[in-house]
């Protein structure tokens, strides 16, 4: 199995506990068919993992889009993350290792940053969050 | 709900973990497992996490926290199976599990809790040197 960027981009709704792992499974094939190491899949599967359940916990639900995409000679996968949520209000401390609004570490998005070659973050306050991940074949 | 089987043998606690946790899932294994080391008296606890793809910062948190009240309760916990994907993923992300005992398979995990429980109580922080004299 091959995966270009003229497949179609795979959504996966994210309203439910059940969906951040559909899109870890759904990330995870897309991520094989276009050939990134384990370690790269694994990275690109955990950084999805952590903000499908942003999305879910504080965007109150969302979908995520997945697809192969190329720049040049480079294929990759892409991640977009949509929700129509109250937004983030101070992004530079959402993205601080350690803060968080909620109960959790506040590892989610730092560390997905850390995870994925290309990060893109689109938020206001009350216009929803719109998170952009790639990751690309070494 | 998806509940993770916890076997006993002897005085430990065996979790495989085999199925992509949930987050609903791993929170309840964590109070499923408090709850078996108080009925059981169980003095150890392996966590099989072999079959785990990713490991996040919730599933890494749950790890975590189940290691630090097991601890609480008189037992100790022993993480094993991590592949190296994983291990590689969970440190960039931030996590380096602190607290957290591991091995790299059953069988070493095992005869790590095995040293630890046969240990006499009390000669926990003798030095090497006084054990080796006793």
């Amino acid at each position: 199995m091959s995966a270009s960027p003229n497949d179609a981009p795979s959504v996966v709704p994210v309203k439910a506990d059940s969906d951040v792992v559909r899109v870890r499974q759904c990330v995870r094939d897309v991520a094989v068919a276009a050939r990134l190491s384990l370690v790269d899949q694994t990275k690109l599967v955990t950084a999805a993992s952590e903000l499908a359940r942003n999305t879910l916990l504080y965007g109150g639900g969302g979908e995520a889009t997945i697809r192969v995409v190329e720049r040049g000679a480079v294929t990759g996968v892409e991640v977009v993350f949509a929700d129509d949520g109250p937004g983030i209000a101070d992004v530079d401390r959402a993205l601080t290792d350690g803060w968080t609004s909620g109960s959790g570490l506040g590892l989610g998005l730092s560390g997905a940053k850390r995870l994925v070659d290309e990060f893109d973050l689109k938020t206001s306050p009350g216009a929803g969050t719109t998170v952009t991940i790639v990751k690309w074949k070494r | 709900m998806d509940r993770i089987p916890i076997l006993q043998i002897g005085d430990m606690l065996l979790v495989s973990i085999q199925v992509d946790l949930q987050d609903h899932t791993a929170l309840a294994l964590q109070d499923d497992l408090s709850n078996r080391i108080v009925e059981t008296g169980a003095k150890g606890v392996l966590i099989d996490i072999s079959a785990l793809e990713i490991v996040d910062s919730f599933i890494g948190r749950m790890i975590s926290t189940t290691a630090a009240v097991s601890r609480v309760l008189d037992a100790e916990t022993v993480v094993v199976g991590m592949q190296p994907a994983v291990a590689i993923t969970l440190v960039e992300l931030g996590l380096t599990l602190t607290g957290v005992r591991t091995a790299l398979d059953v069988d070493r995990g095992i005869r790590l809790l095995r040293r630890t429980l046969d240990e006499p109580i009390g000669r926990g922080d003798a030095t090497f040197d006084e054990r080796l004299t006793e």
